[in-house]
């Protein structure tokens, strides 16, 4: 009698998982690194990991659709004669004209002013859509300087100093060829078709005594009237917020891991930079200790969805937050309804990623005329400005049950956290415990 | 001539009474006096207008210059003339470092040396440089030209893009994708015209060499990656 031994089941390792043959195969094959657009796909420790405690005997709750619960706020106070007066305490991401068609810039204009909030250019300069449509833009002041001239810088409302972002902290970018149209080449003083290297250092500053000189020269240039941001990347969120106020920010943006990139490589993307959840309570602690919370207002962005994480980033400290891929979501990007052509492109609503190459069939991340043409500003706009109406309700909802009439009132004893991860980065208790791990406090 | 003694007078107000100028304005000549080392000098201008500066200024002296003619008698630190539009800069004295950075026209003359990195991305701007320039200058410049009647640093020109760099003494190395380049007669005419626009007499056009992008890394390929 012959005996088998019985089968066992097919089992793929956890380390070398599908992605990761494929990636491996990928560039085996090409001999490129993988480059992809938005922000880090790997699951970290977010918003999702917090909960609001709501009211009970010891907090009054404020009646829904009743009483009050204000939404506004004022960036930009330090130093600027003109401060940014927004409805809502959500602005939307630099994102270029380049990386982005300018339909689609024109869109976040149309949206963000009907909503009442800002916009911003990104690194392709300042397209006369974008102003057009835009009440209030933010003009980002980059490393590549392209398209930066002193009347653009003018027009802006505020000014938004570039030192990093959250997708590559340390890392410039690429255009590739293919999305050089005239227009962006000529935007960008280079000829078309080739690739276009955004640094990833500015070109006449290191440093943030040296910034603080470059911010002079800026107001200097403006007459004292624009509020002046610092973008940084989540790196090393505690230092680079501290010395971005002695540099002379009125405004410090901290975009952490989840934030989007129109392109970088995906080593980058996945593996440098902190999450966002990660980054707000160290940011705050800085001004905390500068004397200069909410006097050097602080907005946080990199991977906010809803108003749940926009009022769980206020609790923890933020003035306001920025959306950038949520924003591209809400224009029509990565739409289950044209699935076909994502298939057509090797991948699937949802997961497209690769805006590098500008074949968008959604018309967003493309500089083609024809796909471009497909989205049509105006009704992309009306849809951006739904979502963000959207998140403002729902943002007033968990205030009001917080028992907070203005949303800046919100806090951290407000949070509770439902893992020790978060309860860490977060600085709040472990749901069903008085224990912030990592603080003594009982 | 109006003059503003800036140990007087706020650089805001300097600064803010230069931008209220317009094309037409009769106060076409400005001196300032005293500048000792302030940053930040005469930037932003947009008319048609002289402002002489007696004494070295500090970072950033008349960037984003346009129209404007910006004389400094004295020594200029980092960043002068930066992104520059049009008009003209001259410095009597030696520049700091990243003169002229990304500017994107108009003519920055240099009449001593420049530092590192002088006319780092430049975008159109003419730089005439009458010393020498130190290391990596015209880094990643795109279009412009940059004139050297010196000496050059190190790394000369790396990941160049379409900017024209004319050198007449020697050029310690070439920096990523910047090669000598043949110098025909149409160059000979650009330099000839840079050279006089800039007001440098009794030298020969012969006497320089182009410098250039080798267009080998415009497009990414991964058998270049040592080149970079």
């Amino acid at each position: 009698m012959s005996y088998q031994n019985p089968p066992t089941t097919p089992r793929k390792s956890s380390t070398f998982d599908d992605y990761t043959l494929s990636e491996i195969r990928r560039a085996a094959q090409t001999g490129i690194y993988d480059i992809r657009g938005g922000g880090a796909k790997r699951k970290v420790p977010h918003f999702d990991d917090l909960l609001f405690l709501g009211a009970s005997m010891s907090r009054y709750p404020l009646e829904g659709y009743r009483e009050r619960c204000s939404t506004a706020v004022t960036l930009g106070t330090r130093y600027a004669k003109k401060p940014i007066e927004l409805k809502i305490p959500i602005t939307i991401a630099g994102m270029s004209f380049g990386s982005l068609s300018a339909n689609a810039k024109e869109a976040l204009g149309r949206g963000a002013t009907l909503a009442g909030t800002s916009t911003t250019t990104g690194d392709g300069g300042m397209t006369p859509e974008e102003r057009g449509q835009s009440k209030t833009l933010v003009y980002q002041y980059l490393p590549s300087r392209y398209g930066m001239n002193p009347d653009d810088l003018r027009k802006a409302d505020a000014i938004e100093v570039v030192v990093g972002q959250g997708a590559k902290p340390g890392g410039g970018g690429m255009l590739l060829g293919q999305k050089i149209s005239d227009r962006v080449a000529e935007m960008r003083t280079l000829p078309k078709g080739i690739d276009q290297r955004s640094a990833c250092r500015h070109p006449d500053w290191t440093g943030p005594d040296d910034l603080e000189i470059k911010i002079l020269e800026l107001r200097e240039i403006t007459d004292w009237e624009k509020p002046i941001y610092i973008k940084v990347g989540g790196a090393r969120p505690y230092y680079d917020v501290a010395l971005a106020v002695k540099a002379g920010a009125d405004v410090v943006v901290v975009d952490g891991m989840q934030g989007g990139t129109a392109a970088t490589q995906e080593v980058f993307i996945e593996h440098i930079g902190q999450p966002t959840l990660a980054c707000i309570r160290p940011a705050v602690q800085a001004l905390q200790d500068l004397g200069m919370h909410r006097k050097v207002q602080l907005i946080v962005s990199g991977g906010i969805r809803n108003g749940a994480d926009c009022a769980k980033a206020l609790a923890l400290g933020a003035d306001a937050v920025s959306i950038g891929t949520a924003a591209l979501i809400a224009l029509g990007d990565n739409d289950p309804a044209l699935e076909g052509e994502y298939q057509k492109l090797n991948t699937t609503a949802g997961a497209y990623d690769d805006w590098h190459e500008g074949r968008d069939p959604a018309g967003i991340t493309t500089q083609d005329p024809d796909l471009s043409e497909r989205l049509d500003p105006v009704r992309a706009g009306r849809r951006l400005a739904n979502y963000l109406k959207v998140m403002t309700l729902e943002l007033q909802t968990i205030a009001r049950a917080a028992g907070h009439n203005h949303i800046h009132n919100l806090e951290p004893e407000d949070l509770c956290a439902l893992t020790i991860e978060a309860a860490a980065m977060a600085r709040v208790p472990l749901a069903g415990t008085s224990w912030i791990p990592g603080q003594d406090k009982l | 001539m109006r003059s503003i003694d800036l140990e007087k007078t706020p650089l805001r107000e300097l600064n803010e009474s230069l931008h209220q100028l317009k094309d037409g304005t009769n106060e076409t000549e400005w001196e300032v006096l005293n500048p000792r080392g302030q940053h930040a000098v005469a930037v932003g201008i947009d008319a048609p207008v002289t402002v002489t500066i007696r004494g070295p200024v500090g970072y950033y002296c008349a960037g984003m210059n346009k129209q404007a003619t910006v004389v400094v008698h004295g020594s200029a630190g980092p960043g002068t003339a930066e992104n520059m539009m049009s008009g003209k800069v001259i410095v009597k004295g030696d520049a700091s470092q990243y003169a002229g950075a990304t500017g994107r026209g108009g003519l920055l003359l240099i009449e001593g040396n420049a530092s590192s990195r002088c006319g780092i991305s430049m975008k159109g701007i003419d730089i005439v440089v009458k010393g020498n320039i130190g290391h990596m200058s015209a880094f990643m410049a795109q279009t412009g030209n940059l004139v050297v009647l010196g000496d050059a640093g190190d790394a000369l020109g790396d990941s160049i893009y379409e900017a024209r760099l004319f050198v007449r003494g020697s050029v310690k190395s070439l920096g990523a994708d910047c090669i000598e380049k043949e110098m025909r007669t149409e160059h000979h005419d650009a330099l000839s015209a840079l050279l006089k626009k800039a007001g440098v007499n009794g030298v020969k056009t012969s006497e320089f060499k182009r410098y250039g992008s080798a267009r080998k890394l415009y497009n990414f390929n991964i058998d270049n990656a040592d080149a970079y």
